[in-house]
């Protein structure tokens, strides 16, 4: 009986190392197809381009992965991330202190997150419909933020965040690298990560265990609004200027894409944040090789779709092929 | 003990199921049972939980596939094993426990539900409600066709799934414990539609574990224990003690392990519950449990145990009552206040309310203490972490490989074990154990019982709750009896006397109610 128990396990971890590193091989091939069919994919400046690309959503998408593991949604984080890169750029324009539009983005990102997660966690309303609500709410601040137009810091005194690098390797990539880090770290080194994967597995469990379940779905939301106000600090310095209407339109949605290319159950309580940084680097070799090959806007729409619902379909059978004993 | 009835001179029987047998995997749910029901007869069916009345009735309605041998025969003629479909067209209807019932549709909605009176997909409204109309009214209820039925009472939704089943010209009706969930006056109401019904010849098997339903309603009795059939009593036959004797009776004595009498000396109370209520399933719940002592907690499912285990360790709210540890009075708003204090609660739903299957064995038996062992800022310690797994695994005797695969992996009685070790790395004072060994095979459960039997030695006060009448007496030095949210009567018994296992059912059917002293002192004697 014992074999059959180690074999089965055997057989569920392949299975889920396969899963995390299934996406990898998808990403290779991409980049080499794209640079056969181009030419130009893997040189050294466009990589560097795909990197600054796939930034800011790696960085979203590192805050979905803490909500999705829990089971839940942020679909917010693109207005959050407008509201803050607002915020970043208003402050900076300040004389001297231009500099406090960093702290001043991420804390407004904060905010709103802990808003998110007070109302999911405390009044246990569906996440998929406070963040519904909050993704409009927020977009209306963001607008309201600038009076509705486009403002702008040519003198931005943090552009080197969007557009400097470090040994040429942009900074948009690194702060992007860091948070990748970190996440990893809570996610698998701290007892709140531990809890997140037992929320996201099991939350009835998790409560009958002593987990203070509110406490770990606050948490979750408050990063990921954390993560898009850093979001927008990136964006933000990344074009010297922000608008409330259009900045960060539909992000969420590839910040959701990312994660569930990477192996993150829907459901929750599955998943890793490597992943999420793999499925965020194809969507943006998606995006930059779709361009270089000259396929139309219209077609790479279709296309990134097509992407996210092969996504789904990936999932459905991981967690079929996972089907518990 | 088995007495099989001669079959009335009555009509000739409306259904006959011959040596049905089924098997899950290695589980023999069923084994060779015959029943025969004939038309206006209303035949309870009774034995202990898990004697195989549900899977029964399942393979009546095609839910299961009986194994290949048995034969079902419905006015004589066999029927397709295995489909509900057809069932359903051969006049078997099935009212379940738990209402399957739309509340947000009316009820002639309900009525219909999946078989809509329609012309080409459009519904026919007038031709649901000339059709659901009679019906209702053959059944005299005092709602009409449009109610909705989430605003109807729960004796009310009863009637709304008869309705249903008599839209499908139903002519054996399965009741599984139908007054669970009623009111004495719903019931009386319930207990005329089916004098109602039987006069029509329509012949009604009755799932239920009270006594005095059997008497005023059954014509036969037939009994299931341990997934075999006993017998079948005419209704001039029945008795309390004949039915009882007929569904218990058997002895796997050696099989328990009880020593931990030796260790406990004087009785030190540990927990003392007071007074507990939860205004709907639990009911003014007092008792002690004592150090190194096993409390077992029997009654039938439905009768409030877990409830009232889950209040204990504040899983649930409670509406009123104290709980007090060792003399102190506790505070508790939540399983993390419980934990604190001391009381460790094990889930009857092992893999729903319990395990965490995708996350790592070590990690499973870590999680409720890594938070006090974090080094600084909440960094896990994996040292730590590794050493309670490897101890628990050793002592417990968990049977894997590594501690690093998935919970998910192991076999039930392995996964109990791990859950058993969550508890036990919170240092508890009480434990509760609720189903310890639903689901696990029978070289596991002896090994809990040995687990059991040794933390009681350890001076912990343990409570179990079980449905395994045997598995209580054999383990457990005191045993309430729940019945209806109350704690109906206490069993005691001593190394020479044994607990007395009918005086556990006459409690919890109710049947001891009036003379509850006198079956207390019958359960001190031999």
């Amino acid at each position: 009986m014992s074999t059959t128990t180690t074999e089965n396990a055997n057989t569920l971890k392949l299975r889920t190392t396969l899963t995390a590193l299934g996406m990898l091989p998808v990403l290779i091939l991409l980049a080499i197809g794209f640079h056969l069919l181009s030419g130009r994919f893997l040189s050294v400046n466009n990589l560097s381009i795909v990197m600054q690309q796939a930034s800011i959503n790696t960085v979203l998408a590192a805050g979905m992965t803490f909500v999705i593991l829990t089971g839940g949604i942020d679909l917010s984080v693109g207005s959050i991330l407008a509201a803050s890169a607002m915020v970043a750029v208003i402050v900076s324009l300040f004389p001297d202190i231009g500099m406090l539009g960093i702290p001043a983005a991420i804390a407004v990102g904060l905010a709103c997150g802990f808003v998110n997660g007070s109302i999911i966690a405390f009044l246990k309303l569906p996440p998929f419909i406070v963040t519904l609500g909050s993704l409009t709410a927020i977009r209306g601040v963001a607008r309201l933020l600038g009076n509705d137009t486009t403002v702008f810091n040519p003198d931005l005194p943090f552009d080197f965040i969007g557009n400097g690098s470090v040994l040429g390797i942009p900074w948009l990539a690194i702060i992007a690298l860091a948070t990748v880090l970190v996440s990893w770290f809570v996610l698998k080194r701290t007892v709140l990560g531990t809890w997140i994967y037992a929320v996201g597995g099991n939350v009835e469990a998790a409560r009958l265990t002593g987990i203070k379940v509110p406490i770990v779905l606050l948490f979750v939301y408050s990063v990921s609004g954390l993560l898009a106000g850093l979001g927008g600090t990136m964006s933000a310095a990344r074009l010297y200027a922000a608008n409330g209407l259009q900045l960060g339109q539909s992000y969420e949605l590839d910040a959701i894409a990312a994660v569930i290319l990477g192996g993150t159950s829907f459901v929750g309580g599955v998943g890793s944040i490597w992943g999420t940084l793999i499925g965020a680097l194809i969507i943006a070799v998606l995006s930059n090789g779709l361009i270089l090959v000259g396929v139309s806007d219209i077609w790479q729409y279709i296309i990134k779709g097509l992407v996210i619902i092969i996504a789904v379909c990936l999932d459905r059978y991981r967690l079929k092929g996972l089907s518990r004993t | 003990m088995s007495v099989t009835a001669t079959a009335a001179p009555r009509a000739t029987p409306v259904l006959e199921m011959r040596n049905i047998s089924k098997t899950f995997g290695s589980t023999r749910a069923l084994s060779n049972v015959s029943i025969t029901v004939f038309p206006g007869e209303v035949h309870a069916l009774m034995g202990e939980n898990g004697a195989g009345k549900s899977t029964l009735m399942k393979v009546l309605s095609g839910a299961h596939k009986a194994d290949a041998g048995g034969t079902i025969l419905v006015d004589g003629q066999p029927v397709v094993a295995g489909d509900p479909i057809k069932a359903k067209a051969n006049g078997i209807s099935v009212i379940y426990q738990e209402l399957s019932l739309a509340p947000n549709l009316t009820v002639e909605q309900n009525m219909f539900l999946g078989a809509e009176p329609s012309r080409a997909g459009i519904l026919n409204r007038s031709d649901t409600r000339r059709r659901a109309e009679p019906i209702l009214k053959r059944l005299g209820v005092g709602f009409g066709p449009s109610s909705q039925v989430g605003q109807l009472s729960l004796g009310e939704r009863q009637m709304v799934e008869i309705a249903r089943a008599l839209t499908t010209n139903a002519r054996i009706i399965v009741m599984d414990e139908p007054t669970t969930s009623l009111t004495s006056r719903e019931t009386d109401r319930l207990f005329d539609v089916i004098a109602s019904l039987k006069s029509q010849g329509i012949a009604i098997i009755y799932i239920s574990h009270r006594m005095e339903e059997i008497y005023q309603l059954a014509d036969r009795v037939s009994v299931l224990r341990d997934s075999t059939y006993v017998g079948t009593l005419n209704k001039a036959e029945l008795s309390a003690s004949k039915l009882v004797s007929m569904m218990v009776g058997r002895d796997l004595s050696s099989f328990y392990k009880k020593e931990h009498h030796a260790a406990s000396g004087e009785q030190r109370t540990v927990l003392s519950v007071r007074n507990i209520d939860d205004g709907r399933r639990v009911r003014d719940c007092s008792f002690d449990a004592h150090a190194g002592e096993v409390l077992g907690i029997a009654g039938l499912v439905g009768s409030g145990r877990t409830e009232l285990a889950r209040l204990i360790f504040g899983a649930d709210a409670k509406k009123a009552g104290n709980l007090f540890l060792e003399g102190k009075e506790l505070a508790i708003a939540g399983p993390r206040d419980a934990l604190d204090a001391g009381i460790a609660y094990l889930t009857e739903d092992r893999k729903g309310l319990g395990l965490f299957l995708d996350m790592s064995i070590s990690e499973n038996i870590n999680i409720g203490v890594i938070g006090s062992d974090a080094k600084a800022a909440g960094v896990l310690d994996f040292a730590q972490a590794k050493t309670r797994a490897a101890r628990a695994v050793t002592s417990l005797a968990i049977r894997t490989k590594s501690t690093s695969i998935n919970a998910g992996a192991l076999s039930g009685g392995n996964q109990q074990k791990v859950l058993i070790a969550r508890l036990l790395e919170t240092r508890p004072k009480v434990i509760i154990l609720d189903e310890p060994t639903r689901g696990v095979d029978v070289g596991a459960k002896s090994e809990i019982y040995r687990i059991i039997d040794e933390l009681a030695q350890n001076g912990i006060a343990i409570v179990v709750i079980s449905s395994d009448l045997p598995e209580i007496i054999g383990i457990a030095d005191r045993v309430l009896v729940m019945r209806e949210g109350r704690i109906a009567g206490e069993v005691t018994g001593s190394k020479d006397h044994p607990i007395n296992q009918e005086a556990i059912m006459a409690f919890s059917t109710g049947s001891a109610t009036s003379d509850a002293e006198k079956s207390k002192k019958d359960g001190n004697q031999p």
